[in-house]
């Protein structure tokens, strides 16, 4: 199957971006896990590895983006004896592992190796992402989706309660945070200065969401600076009294910390910690007890043990409860929904953090807008919920997904974002007529999340995006997606305004995102296409054709009616004709 | 249409149905509303009468929170004898199972049933002698052995009046003609025959009046051991194979009954496995499948589950729910069933070899097995009246106990086991897997499933068509109304008005386009051909040309190879299921053709609607598949619509009323649990888990760190 967008130009062997050139190709054995052995040519190109089988029954092909691949590993050696036991070994980040045997002879292998190793990891070669030489054209351009003026206006900010502060402009206050924030109309610049000294990574508490009917906000920061001498601050402690008071309650300001009480008392060891009582007395404080990067990293690794290449047989279910990874989602969801409950219905205010505030703290802010905002729930407005509270905020995407990196093995990697998507995906599957998009749309957020085909993803924050000029010299996701929104449309989408979306954060709900994380296994592909959706478009098409044909009748009936019009016609039609003829 | 006493007096009393008589009551009694934890109830009457145990709520108002599918049978808050699995009762905040005489009353008495509600009845406000009256009634006549004729079933028989729907399309196999024509259907009539042998059940009362057998099966072999060893036909195959199934002889002890026994069967192995008949092979389902024990165990433990008392209840077994699924084992037990009913299709359809299933009764496994291979092969069992059909083939009058299976009568624990069940719950996964492919919705399985414990059908209240016919005439007892007439759980009418009945029709379903006879072969043709792999002969009518070809000793090799006795699947390549599996998923699916299920680890799943349906916390407000259906049911009500509004301005008619009332369904607001959910949370508050923190003892460095190691100490200084 071809990749969206990709020209196909009909005397070339394999399809091609605008902007892509070939580098190399070569005849391999493609190990396929599935199938076995399979004779092919690989062709590789600044952009993606390419594989087509030589045998035409059936044709295999493999189209990955060079991105993709997490690491590449020589194996087998000169005096490798077994069959096919001689070749590389690539690892990717999206649930899969590709084996190619190549032949003994020459230097093969070590050409191929270090082609595949240049443009698989640009970063570490001095080379540009292939996003910089992407010269694709689309109707709409992505870059035009968010824009924080806008959408805080969208959200009805500026108002007599919360002001637009431009002291982040040249990313003096943080450089992690975007330019533009959104605070309490009490607090002066200078106050925020004195804030961002008692916020880890000077990342203060601002404005991410407020609610339109209780004005109860919804806040993200990092950790408080409060170390193991139990540091306190006045003017964060005055600062968070004024965000309490912003919406007119008395009631206390609620914060949520992401993190386990007890990782929360550990890193007072290393000057971090969280809100006390004592310092602040109208705050309450709960720990949403989500685990750390690492631990998300390594239940992913279990996942997949148990999915690829083959789905674990004979004891399904407690192979799936061992990784813990649905167990993870739970707890991120319940989180949110803990946030989303509390500006909702306890009218409370919200502070949420974690350590540094770009990883739970994201997933949590943007999950509970998602349940209480239902314009994120369109593709426009997730589009900007991710540009949003993912990109502008700094969660560290060249760090997590390791862009263009050698170095697989670093332990700053972490599938945070695909854990964010995946609980999207479990709202979406309880509530299939809540959002605009389908599950397409997440599945190829994912795909772009690593191809490094788009600018969206790259870099850790704002700040760098702007020296390296993302915006003008790359082209956005969002520009694929919006030129071809009907691919990613749900059919059942309705609309609906205001309604605050609770999923059950229970296993008895939650279940594996088979479609992302089983697609390579053709044993386990889902039924395309959906035959619920099927029928459902047949009977639009229905509609639509009886209600132009319904249309074609009324109107040649009218007209013989009014051509005998001067017989005994009741008033009744009349009205009718009239109707029609005006 | 069954008439329904109006209460004669304002005093709240219970609704009887005919036949049926008030046992005992007890007033002042509180039930408990599950819904959010807290302690709110409705106070009423519990009553208990030869039919069911029924709370009448003081507050009849609440009318307007009645299901969608409103059950005319049985009201949302009756139970009937049948439907009881345990109570308990509380004391002191201690729970204990009730079961005969008590010396002491308990304050609370928690009903758990076997279509999974749980009903907390609290007695701290009754009177002393109420309560001792109702609790010992209600364990009497719900849990204590009982005789045949004391069943419901018989009081509503001779008291209701008769006027079943005789338009009902089930075949119900009682008659020689139902056998001939589904002989007929099948093409099955070349080879096999009815056999009016047991008429007056002079053979065994455990066959069925008529069944089919292969044509050199004489009369004297089948009077011979009583219909023991007899191959009985079930279904053909579009090809010619066969389904057979056989009652195995018990185990004897003594060596010359069990040698003229084995030549028995090798005589009859012999006689059917000679042209025009296909290979045979033969499955003993007691070896190859789990025991009914097992499968009782399993079901025990499943069902446990989702007997929730409370929120509390619900979250603390919440974070082990996959392995609490795989410990109790049945969904394992219901992969296994699907692999075999796939190993059997892929014989008859691939390999064109008949299959014998063996099974000591042959009423149990053999019903479960030859049921699902015939739902994959044959698109008519997919259709409403084709699968009651098969049901009564191959269950009611093929003789499965559902007497015994059920304990309806509670006279002996041994003999229960859910086989039944099983089946629905297979063809559940079928039914969620190929949702396009049934006529039926999953809402007529689970309604289905209920029914198995509403006595006022005969279909599920007998162990055999024998024990059926005999009791009918009412010979023994004082009665003098003559023959019972008993309703069939087919005539849908009976439980649900028309409203409600469409919520057991399909409507991603499309009907087969009825074919005439020349068009039949050309589906036909495309069947086979989307079923064709490479052992597939695609020669026209390969099965009865091929062994006349051959030469005798041919026959006999392969022959004597194939039916060696209880040849299993090991005797063919290693690989043949797996081949047929993997060829059949590779190909896009055919609706009315073959359906072969996936049994991957992931999708063999929880049969939710059936076994979650009355547990508040999954509630999903405006969500689940409901939401989608609802969706589907809106745009086939508009097209319809449109469809008369063109059927008018064709005809230029002035309109009617054409503006039929459509159901009442936003799908904003309906709940995850229709069409059952008797839940109306009035608030939005979401269900929040209350015990969610897990340790993750394996992974204990990890879980210490930070996600960054960085010490902002130092730059405090």
């Amino acid at each position: 199957s071809l990749q969206d967008g990709t020209n196909w130009e009909k005397n070339e062997e394999i399809p091609r971006l605008p902007g892509e050139t070939r580098v190399t190709d070569k005849d391999v054995i493609y190990m396929c896990p599935f199938n076995g052995p399979v004779k092919g040519r690989v062709y590789i190109t600044n952009y993606r590895l390419y594989l087509r089988s030589l045998e035409n029954d059936p044709v295999v092909v493999l189209d990955v983006p060079l991105g993709v691949i997490s690491r590449i590993e020589k194996m087998g050696g000169a005096s490798s004896r077994g069959e096919n036991s001689y070749g590389l070994d690539i690892t990717c980040k999206d649930m899969r592992n590709l084996r190619f045997a190549l032949k003994q002879e020459g230097h093969s292998r070590r050409d191929i190796f270090e082609v595949l190793t240049k443009h698989a990891f640009p970063q570490s070669h001095n080379l540009l992402f292939f996003a910089f030489a992407n010269e694709e054209k689309f109707s709409e351009n992505g870059w035009m989706v968010y824009n924080p003026m806008s959408e805080y206006r969208r959200q009805g900010l500026p108002n007599e309660r919360w002001r637009v502060t431009f002291i982040n402009e040249h990313y003096g206050l943080c450089d992690t945070y975007p330019s533009l924030l959104v605070v309490p109309y009490n607090a002066t610049d200078d106050d925020l200065k004195k804030v961002a000294a008692f916020r880890s990574r000077n990342r203060i508490p601002v404005l991410s969401w407020i609610h339109p009917e209780n004005q109860a906000v919804i806040m993200r920061c990092s950790q408080p600076l409060v170390g193991m001498s139990g540091k306190r601050n006045k003017d964060d402690e005055r600062y968070l009294d004024i965000i309490r008071e912003a919406n007119g309650q008395i009631s206390k300001l609620t914060i949520y910390d992401a993190r386990p009480n007890v990782n929360a008392v550990a890193n007072k060891a290393t000057g971090g910690g969280y809100e006390s009582e004592d310092a602040y007395p109208n705050a309450e404080l709960f720990f949403l007890d989500i685990h750390n990067i690492h631990v998300m990293r390594e239940s992913l690794k279990k996942l997949k043990d148990i999915v690829y290449p083959n789905v674990e047989e004979s004891h399904w279910l407690s192979s799936l409860e061992s990784t813990h990874w649905l167990e993870h989602i739970k707890l991120v969801l319940t989180g949110a929904i803990q946030v989303a409950d509390k500006v909702s219905s306890g009218r409370s205010s919200v502070l949420v953090h974690c350590s540094d505030g770009w990883d739970r703290t994201a997933q949590l802010t943007s999950l509970a807008m998602l349940m209480l905002d239902s314009y994120y729930r369109t593709i426009e407005g997730f589009e900007v919920l991710v540009q949003k509270e993912w990109i502008s905020f700094g969660h560290k995407f060249a760090s997590r997904i390791g862009h263009g990196d050698k170095n697989h093995a670093d332990a700053d990697r972490s599938p945070i974002f695909l854990q964010f998507i995946d609980c999207v995906w479990q709202m979406s599957k309880q509530f299939p007529t809540a959002f605009e998009f389908n599950e397409q749309f997440l599945i190829t957020i994912l795909d772009h999340l690593y191809s490094c085909r788009f600018g969206t993803f790259l870099y850790n924050s704002e700040s760098v995006r702007e020296k390296e000029k993302v915006t003008e010299k790359t082209l956005s996701l969002w520009s694929l997606i919006n030129s071809e929104k009907s691919k990613y449309t749900n059919p059942f989408y309705s609309k609906e305004l205001n309604r605050a979306l609770y999923p059950v954060a229970s296993m008895r709900h939650l279940e594996l995102w088979v479609n992302y994380y089983i697609r390579w296994n053709p044993r386990i592909r889902q039924q395309q296409p959906n035959p619920v959706e099927q029928r459902y478009m047949e009977l639009l098409a229905l509609r639509d054709d009886y209600m132009r044909r319904l249309e074609e009748l009324q109107i040649t009936n009218n007209s013989k009616i009014s051509n005998s019009s001067a017989s005994s016609t009741s008033p009744s039609q009349m009205m009718s004709q009239v109707q029609t003829h005006f | 249409e069954i008439q329904i006493k109006e209460p004669i007096e304002k005093e709240v009393n219970p609704r009887l149905l005919p036949g049926e008589l008030l046992l005992c009551e007890a007033s002042t009694v509180y039930k408990y509303i599950h819904e959010d934890g807290s302690n709110r109830g409705t106070c009423g009457k519990l009553v208990c009468t030869n039919f069911k145990i029924a709370f009448l709520d003081d507050d009849s108002a609440s009318d307007d929170n009645e299901p969608q599918l409103k059950n005319k049978i049985i009201g949302e808050n009756d139970i009937t004898l049948q439907c009881v699995d345990q109570i308990y009762g509380v004391y002191d905040e201690k729970k204990k199972l009730l079961t005969g005489q008590l010396r002491k009353y308990p304050e609370k008495l928690i009903i758990y049933c076997k279509d999974l509600r749980v009903f907390n009845f609290c007695l701290r406000f009754t009177k002393e002698e109420e309560v001792k009256r109702i609790v010992s009634g209600i364990i009497h006549h719900s849990q204590t052995p009982k005789l045949l004729k004391r069943l419901f079933l018989f009081s509503y028989a001779s008291a209701a009046p008769n006027n079943t729907d005789e338009r009902n399309q089930t075949v119900m196999f009682d008659t020689l003609e139902d056998w001939r024509n589904e002989l007929e259907r099948t093409k099955g009539n070349v080879q096999y025959k009815v056999v009016t042998t047991n008429e007056g059940y002079r053979i065994s009362e455990k066959l069925p009046l008529y069944f089919v057998v292969p044509i050199c099966v004489s009369e004297e072999t089948i009077l011979k051991y009583e219909g023991r060893g007899i191959p009985i036909w079930c279904w053909s195959c579009h090809n010619g194979a066969a389904l057979l199934k056989m009652s195995a002889f018990p185990k004897e002890q003594d060596d010359s009954t069990a040698q003229m026994q084995k030549a028995f069967l090798d005589g009859i192995y012999k006689t059917i496995s000679k042209p025009p008949y296909e290979l045979l092979k033969t499955d003993d389902l007691s070896s190859s499948l789990p025991s009914l024990q097992d499968i009782q165990t399993a079901y025990t433990r499943y069902k446990q589950l989702f007997l929730i008392d409370n929120s509390a209840d619900f979250w603390a077994t919440d974070v082990k729910w996959f392995s609490l699924l795989e410990s109790t084992n049945w969904l394992e037990i219901i992969r296994r069933v699907l692999k075999k009913a796939i190993e059997v299709v892929e014989c008859l359809e691939r390999q064109h070899t008949n299959v014998l299933l063996i099974e000591e009764s042959a009423t149990d496994l053999c019903c479960v097995i030859s049921s699902l291979v015939q739902v994959m092969m044959d698109s008519y069992s997919r259709t409403k009246s084709g699968f009651q059909s098969l049901i009564q083939k191959e269950w009611v009058i093929g003789g499965h106990g559902f007497l015994d299976r059920c304990n309806h009568l509670h006279q002996s624990d041994k003999e229960e086991a859910p086989v039944f069940l099983l089946l629905l719950d297979c063809v559940w996964q079928l039914v969620q897997q190929y949702p396009a492919a049934f006529e039926f919705t999953e809402t007529y399985l689970t309604v289905l499933s209920d029914s198995l414990y509403v006595p006022i059908f005969s279909t599920f209240f007998f162990n055999s068509q024998h024990q059926k016919d005999t009791n009918t005439t009412g010979e023994s007892l004082e009665t003098q109304s003559g023959p019972f007439r008993f309703l069939t759980v087919w005539d849908w009418s009976v439980q649900f008005d028309p409203k409600a009945q469409a919520f057991l029709n399909n409507p991603l379903y499309a009907e087969k386009p009825k074919p005439d006879k020349s068009q039949r072969k050309t589906a036909r043709f495309k069947h086979q051909r989307q079923l064709s792999c490479p052992l597939t002969q695609t020669k026209s009518s390969p099965k009865r040309g091929f062994f006349r070809e051959e030469t005798d000793h041919l026959i006999k090799n392969i022959l004597g190879k194939r039916i060696g006795k209880f040849i299993n699947s090991s005797d063919e390549p290693p690989n043949s299921f797996r081949e047929f599996y993997d060829s059949w998923h590779s190909k896009p699916v055919d609706y009315h053709g073959l359906l072969v299920p996936r049994i991957d680890g992931t999708e063999i799943r929880v049969w939710a609607q059936r076994f979650l349906r009355w547990i508040p916390e999954v509630q999903l407000h405006g969500g689940g598949t409901i939401a989608t259906a609802a969706r589907i049911l809106d745009l086939m009500e508009e097209v319809e619509r449109l469809q008369v509004k063109m059927d008018e301005e064709h005809s230029q008619a002035v309109s009617g009323n054409i503006h039929a009332v459509p159901m009442l369904r936003d799908s904003a607001r309906l709940s995850s649990l229709f069409p059952f959910a008797l839940i109306h949370r009035q608030s939005v508050k979401p269900a929040l888990p209350t015990s969610t923190w897990k340790d993750l003892e394996d992974e204990d460095d990890l879980v210490k760190r930070d996600d960054e190691f960085v010490d902002l100490s130092s730059d405090m200084l």
